[in-house]
């Protein structure tokens, strides 16, 4: 299906030039950081680096002998499934309607990519405040149908919070494509369908499903990297990780050390192990989950 | 707005030409502070009012976002070679502040090379201690302090047919006049702020025992945590039964109990004697303080409670009529007349017996009532084993605690396996402080 093209460049330089400022900012926001961070990561330094000592590996010992560090890898297990999840079917759910609409569709999409524009704090607090305990609109409506909310002490309802923030934070970004890959279906294979007497559901299932299967893998892929690195912000502001630990997530530990606690080296450390757990899942996902997708 | 402000300037400029005695500028310094709202005009105040005092210094206060973002925004700033003159750090950061060489410059150096006289003494025992070096050199510059106290709503107990000018003084009081509470209808008998500070190291103070071992981390980095002895273990569990009865209902970390006792929600709170103006402010009731609740069989109790709230430090690296500028600056905040304001005006206690004097003498507690219990629980000679906490890696141990005590509120945990959770997971933090530090 694929049609490959080439351009010849007749200069050896100019091809150079060109992705040249792309790498510089790679390198400069990517590989000097995270270099820095494998660096760190064997130190042990005070909060101002007045001294500082190599321990070699050290700082990833302490992490493994904690037993709450460990735990918290079944936490962020649990919490990328159920984002990633439902995240995508409800955005691609949202984007087949979309599509269907005829009359109002700008507004109906403009709606629905709105979330985007939140930044992961606000929307953290954004659901704190209709989930808290004694004053949120949807705390209070759960208490009338007597069931006691409290995500203070209650581990589950704490992660079905951050859960339904950090979801509705991403619909959008997924929607947005999911909608482009409809649409770009032909419409003519469509109506093919529809004059085969297929219905709706089983034109989806048969005819557009499978054609998404690029956008859909690259939103997993996309949607597994926000899961594990942008969600520190919406746990900080909705539950810091409480109650205990229940929704300590892994990024949210390394934001909390680094930034809050100042110890450099074992946030460092953490956010080596995080590098290493999401290389190794994008890799899999490229040789397994790949197979599966129809270019 | 803007213009006004540029149009003041403009004027100030103007004046400063046109007068012949003014031929240099004043040496200006940086002065990083967490203070918002309205505690962030009683900053601006103290600076205007130090430099209207006098013309050689200028000191420019910048607020630099809470607690732990100015911290880390000082430290990032020292690594980068462009730290403030002055910045005010919290409590929990002291020893970190302490531990880390050639970044500080003790308050008495300061005042030595300014040749300015500096009586350390003149200090609430409880403040200055909690800011001095085993070595008895005073550290850091007490600044804003506050202490533990009992909040309670006076409407609330006068519907539980309490008495509202009674507040309970010990635990199985509080106990009492929650369960009457919560029989008249009350869904919030009581909650607390701050739950590290207030039921386990002002407790530990409070009762005359150590929250951590080396005098609570004061004469070595070698300290380790001491919260699991049968006093400690017997009022978490006290607490935990009142969970489960409904007559304690936990309410979030840090102060987020502030919000639900100046609502009215919940009748009794410990939490922070600096939350006395937001309460006067918004509660639609009468409130009362009270001292922080003890246990009467235990010997030596009530002791006194540790402090919280913050001090200023001078950076290093800075020039020498900088520090003159510093050194000027501290003595003005000295002054007892303008520590006996700040008093007032904020809640946060006297840090100095002549400021609490000038306050008393001027009828201020009379007028209102309660604000003098957090100055009686601090106004005390303290013990080796009250005088404050002084531990690292304490930002990481306060979450610990916050962690841990949350499965013990939800019944997940005994009160003896979250303590001693807490301390195995503490120890593993003041270990790693005591490596990173030792050198």
């Amino acid at each position: 299906m694929s049609v490959e093209k080439r351009v010849l460049f007749r200069s050896w330089w100019l091809p150079w030039a060109l992705v040249a400022p792309q790498l510089a900012i790679v390198c400069v926001f990517f590989f000097w950081p995270a270099g820095q961070a494998l660096f760190q990561s064997v130190l042990r330094e005070d909060a101002f680096g007045t001294s500082s000592e190599f321990v070699g590996l050290e700082n990833f010992k302490i992490l493994f002998a904690d037993e709450t560090y460990v735990a918290s890898f079944r936490t962020t297990a649990v919490f990328s499934v159920l984002v990633a999840a439902i995240g995508l079917s409800v955005s691609l759910l949202l984007a087949v309607m979309a599509d269907r609409v005829v009359r109002g569709a700008t507004a109906y999409k403009t709606l629905m990519i709105w979330p985007y524009a939140v930044a992961p704090a606000i929307a953290g607090v954004l659901w704190l405040f209709m989930f808290a305990p004694s004053i949120g609109v949807v705390s209070y409506a759960l208490r009338s149908a007597g069931m006691d909310w409290n995500h203070l002490l209650n581990g589950n309802h704490a992660m079905t919070l951050i859960v339904l923030a950090a979801v509705w934070k991403q619909i959008a970004y997924n929607f947005l494509f999911f909608l482009a890959g409809l649409q770009s279906i032909p419409k003519s294979l469509v109506e093919a369908a529809a004059i085969d007497g297929a219905g709706p559901w089983r034109r989806f299932w048969t005819v557009q499903f499978p054609l998404l299967t690029p956008t859909t893998f690259f939103l997993l892929v996309i949607n597994i990297i926000y899961v594990f690195i942008d969600t520190f912000a919406i746990v900080d502001a909705a539950t810091s990780g409480g109650p205990g630990k229940d929704t300590a997530i892994l990024v949210y530990k390394v934001y909390h050390d680094g930034f809050k606690a100042m110890d450099l080296g074992g946030s460092a450390a953490q956010s080596v192990v995080l590098m290493g757990i999401l290389i190794a899942l994008t890799v899999v996902q490229f040789r397994y989950v790949e197979r599966r997708v129809h270019y | 707005m803007k213009i006004k402000q540029l149009a003041l300037a403009i004027s100030a400029l103007a004046a400063l030409a046109s007068s012949p005695a003014q031929a240099q500028a004043p040496v200006e310094i940086q002065w990083w502070h967490s203070m918002s709202g309205q505690l962030g005009e009683w900053i601006g105040g103290l600076a205007k009012g130090f430099n209207d005092s006098q013309k050689t210094y200028k000191v420019t206060p910048v607020f630099k976002g809470t607690y732990p973002e100015s911290f880390a925004a000082t430290v990032a700033a020292f690594r980068a070679g462009n730290a403030p003159h002055i910045v005010q750090i919290f409590e929990v950061g002291t020893a970190s502040m302490m531990a880390a060489k050639g970044v500080i410059v003790p308050v008495d150096q300061v005042m030595k090379t300014a040749g300015i006289k500096f009586d350390p003494s003149v200090y609430v025992p409880a403040v200055a201690g909690y800011y001095t070096a085993p070595n008895g050199q005073m550290l850091s510059f007490p600044f804003n302090s506050s202490t533990t106290v009992l909040h309670y709503n006076k409407d609330a107990f006068k519907a539980a047919g309490l008495d509202p000018n009674n507040a309970p003084k010990t635990w199985p009081e509080v106990a009492l006049a929650a369960a009457k509470l919560k029989a008249s209808g009350h869904k919030c008998p009581f909650t607390t702020a701050w739950q590290s500070w207030t039921q386990l190291e002002s407790f530990s103070a409070w009762h005359n025992v150590e929250f951590a071992t080396q005098r609570n981390g004061f004469t070595g980095l070698n300290a380790r945590l001491n919260i699991t002895t049968p006093l400690h273990v017997r009022h978490i569990e006290n607490l935990a039964n009142m969970a489960q009865q409904g007559l304690f209902v936990y309410k979030g970390r840090n102060n987020a109990a502030d919000a639900t006792f100046q609502s009215g929600e919940c009748a009794m709170y410990t939490g922070s004697s600096a939350a006395y103006g937001g309460i006067k402010r918004n509660l639609k009731a009468e409130a009362g303080i009270g001292a922080l609740p003890y246990y009467p069989d235990v010997p030596g109790a009530p002791q006194n409670t540790v402090i919280g709230g913050a001090s200023l430090w001078a950076i290093s690296g800075k020039k020498p009529e900088e520090y003159k500028a510093v050194a000027a600056f501290y003595q003005y905040l000295s002054d007892a007349n303008v520590q006996a304001k700040s008093h007032q005006e904020t809640g946060y206690i006297p840090i100095t017996s002549a400021a609490f004097k000038i306050t008393e003498d001027s009828g201020f507690y009379k007028k209102n009532p309660g604000t003098d219990v957090s100055v009686t629980q601090m106004i005390r000679k303290t013990t080796d084993k009250s005088r404050g906490i002084r531990l690292g890696n304490f930002v990481q141990i306060r979450t610990i605690i916050d962690e841990e005590l949350e499965q013990v509120w939800a019944g997940k945990k005994s009160a003896k396996d979250g303590l001693e959770a807490i301390k195995k997971r503490g120890d593993v933090e003041l270990e790693k402080f005591e490596k990173a530090n030792k050198g």
